[in-house]
């Protein structure tokens, strides 16, 4: 053999061995998925483990922007799959996940639910990650005629297309501020804060939050001394925290889709020795144990508030179990388990119970059934959709990281809220 | 928006440029070594930010004081790759087919480290990563005053050997033509690898620095190599001074019209600037011609 043959074929190898490694790390959930669905359906009845399985397709952003979103809702299916089969499965058959990756791509999305229920032929359907993939999503399972029951979508934009297939178990986002804001503006005036800065991504998911909120702080009299939006794609937020720094401003919203936008406003905040009475960012500060490494800990995720319909410490035995059997299963804390992980869980849980409603794996009856005004029962409480699909049963919470934990504040005197940290202390402290 | 506000703005994209061009340097002498567009150049930079990530948290080395252990690490691995993926690239097809190897290899990466680390954000930290100082009415981070003489220092090292030294006369004597350089001794193929190794080592200092300012997961790498061809493109390709000056350049700039005008408007002008350039300047700021002729 030459030498230059000889090095083709060590470069080939190398080239394998590492295409296989990227597989496992971007697009392995098949494998994962079927072997947890494997795992699970061994320990499902016995009736159900001799029936062929229902396919679930779903595609995740396993790789790209919304890759730490996108594993957590991979884990919350799995979750929701492995407890459905101990169960008995659906309709007795063992459940099995089909879980493509979209590399957080509004067009891979699309193709990847194509392949999904044209060529996988998957009975069912769980929705993506973010509103950005789910509104493109949604409009070519509608054309399938597939009930598209997702975690994430709630976004305004995700309901108004006419789609009647569509159906988010979560908070509707348009809302997500108004305790915040309405707490603010109930604050004593000598304790109110006086001036407000705005700064948001213009994802469809965050920036319809911030002009409702707005509108609500103006009017307690709160004066708006910045307020502009900034490309999802930035990628250097510095002269943005920067200038929130210089406005001075004694409350800071900001319209946050991921944890490294909000942990840059931090470390620019804290560099600028800017230290706001109250600072609510709309996603990151979920996303729980991640979000206080990426902040430099706990003392400077201290009183960093952000709204929700759910935290790892809800009151709900459903949401318990679950958030026990993910420590269980992935390690860690309960404070490790992102909001998406509950999401997920959700989604199979609603579309389970209109399976076993309508005793059949026929879209349209699922469809009609989630339509017909009934109230299901999910880890995030109670879900009743509207005649868009939004879940008008949420309710929006806002939470805030007290000493290390996240702690339910607002609404005040809802149960189990606490109270809140007001003002936020320095950093660090 | 007041003049202070407008200073601030200019102080930050100053200091940010320093660490773009840092990261941007590696891009810019692979490029004019061997015609390559290295697109794992964004890849390379994430690894850096984990390697250095590893030693802080597992080991307690301090993130400048682990550069010591990165470069050496980075020049071994910018040598394999050399000889693993780009060597036997034909000259007629080099720079169009380095585009698939390279990414490839930003592929391979993202998944061992996907595989290794998971996909959730981390970020550097030290205790100089919060801390600033404050100079005419400005709070300057130190960490991005670090990472700007970091690349001073590291520009400053690029620039003597490339065009200070033996080694520098026989990597730009391959650039200018390869049969003449192997005529009179110069051995191409270790010129080559050993530019790369070099390009690649320097990318462990971005690495580093991009760690330290930003959150950053295995994915991140592709946000930043679109921003860093910008800037060698703008720079002249194969100029490590081109870079430095267009880095400073586009980020001032783009950071200026956030601050001024609107953030959703800085992104469009900062590429902007770059066909507005190339326009009157074909070859960017320091052409190649020029580039190799210094």
């Amino acid at each position: 053999m030459t030498r230059s043959r000889r090095q083709a074929l060590v470069v080939m190898a190398v080239a394998a061995i590492a295409a296989f490694v990227a597989a496992c790390g971007g697009s392995s959930s098949s494998s994962s998925s079927a072997s947890s669905s494997s795992g699970s359906a061994g320990s499902s009845s016995s009736s159900s483990s001799n029936k062929s399985p229902i396919t679930i397709g779903t595609s995740l952003s396993l790789s790209g922007d919304f890759a730490s979103d996108g594993q957590n809702f991979q884990k919350g299916y799995t979750l929701w799959a492995a407890d459905q089969n101990k169960a008995g499965g659906l309709m007795g058959h063992p459940v099995k996940l089909d879980i493509v990756s979209d590399a957080s791509s509004p067009a891979q999305v699309v193709t990847n639910y194509q392949k999904l229920i044209s060529s996988d032929h998957d009975q069912l359907v769980f929705g993506p990650f973010s509103t950005l993939l789910t509104v493109p999503a949604s409009k070519v399972v509608n054309r399938f005629g597939y009930a598209f029951v997702e975690g994430a979508g709630g976004a305004p934009a995700a309901f108004g297309n006419g789609l009647k297939n569509i159906f988010d178990v979560s908070l509707p986002v348009v809302d997500n501020l108004v305790p915040y804001a309405k707490w603010i503006a109930s604050l004593p005036a000598s304790e109110r804060p006086k001036t407000a800065a705005y700064a948001t991504s213009d994802d469809p998911f965050t920036q319809p939050q911030i002009p409702l909120a707005q509108k609500i702080m103006q009017a307690a009299g709160i004066k708006t001394v910045y307020n502009k939006v900034f490309p999802a794609e930035v990628t250097d937020y510095t002269p943005i925290a920067t200038a929130v720094a210089s406005s001075k401003a004694e409350a800071v919203v900001l319209g946050s889709v991921d944890v490294p936008t909000v942990s840059a406003f931090v470390h620019a905040f804290i560099q600028q020795h800017y230290n706001p009475k109250s600072f609510i960012a709309t996603a990151g500060p979920d996303q729980g144990a991640p979000f206080v490494k990426a902040v430099g800990g706990n003392a400077n995720a201290e009183a960093i508030m952000y709204p929700n319909g759910w935290y790892p410490g809800y009151a709900n035995a459903q949401s318990q179990n679950m958030v026990n059997e993910y420590v269980a299963k992935y390690g860690g804390t309960a404070a490790d388990v992102g909001a998406d992980v509950a999401e997920a869980y959700s989604v199979g849980q609603a579309v389970a119970q209109a399976v076993a409603a309508t005793h059949s794996l026929d879209n349209s009856k699922i469809i009609a059934y989630l339509h017909s005004g009934v109230t299901l029962n999910t880890v995030q409480g109670p879900v009743k959709f509207n005649s868009l699909g939004e879940n008008g049963a949420a309710a929006a919470f806002v939470f805030q990281w007290q000493k290390g934990n996240q702690v339910q504040v607002l609404p005040v005197g809802a149960s189990g809220s606490k109270a809140a940290t007001y003002p936020k202390p320095n950093w660090g402290s | 928006m007041n003049a202070s506000s407008l200073a601030k703005a200019v102080i930050d994209g100053i200091l940010t440029g320093g660490v773009y061009a840092l990261m941007a340097a590696g891009l810019t002498l692979i490029f004019g070594v061997m015609d390559i567009i290295n697109i794992a150049q964004g890849a390379l930079i994430v690894l850096g930010a984990y390697m250095s990530y590893v030693l802080s948290v597992h080991l307690g080395i301090d993130l400048f004081l682990g550069l010591i252990i990165t470069i050496p690490a980075f020049f071994v691995l910018g040598v394999f790759i050399e000889w693993a993926f780009m060597r036997r690239l034909r000259d007629q097809e080099r720079t169009a087919m380095s585009i698939l190897v390279t990414y490839a290899v930003a592929i391979i990466i993202e998944g061992i480290l996907s595989v290794i680390f998971g996909a959730d954000f981390v970020q550097l930290q030290a205790s100089y990563i919060n801390s600033s100082f404050h100079l005419l009415g400005f709070y300057l981070p130190y960490i991005y005053v670090f990472g700007f003489l970091l690349a001073l220092v590291l520009l400053g090292v690029l620039y003597y050997i490339l065009y200070r030294t033996h080694f520098g006369r026989g990597v730009r004597g391959s650039l200018q033509n390869r049969s003449a350089a192997e005529l009179i001794g110069v051995n191409v193929n270790r010129v080559r690898a050993l530019s790369v190794g070099i390009g690649v080592s320097v990318t462990a200092a971005g690495g580093m620095v991009f760690g330290a300012t930003n959150s950053f997961n295995p994915s991140s790498g592709y946000d930043l190599i679109s921003r860093l061809l910008s800037i060698v493109i703008l720079g002249g390709l194969g100029s490590i001074g081109g870079a430095l000056v267009a880095a400073v350049f586009m980020v001032t700039l783009e950071d200026v019209v956030a601050v001024v005008w609107s953030p959703v408007w800085a992104t469009l002008v900062y590429y902007a600037s770059l066909i507005v350039v190339l326009s009157f300047m074909p070859n960017g700021l320091f052409g190649r011609a020029a580039v190799r002729a210094q």
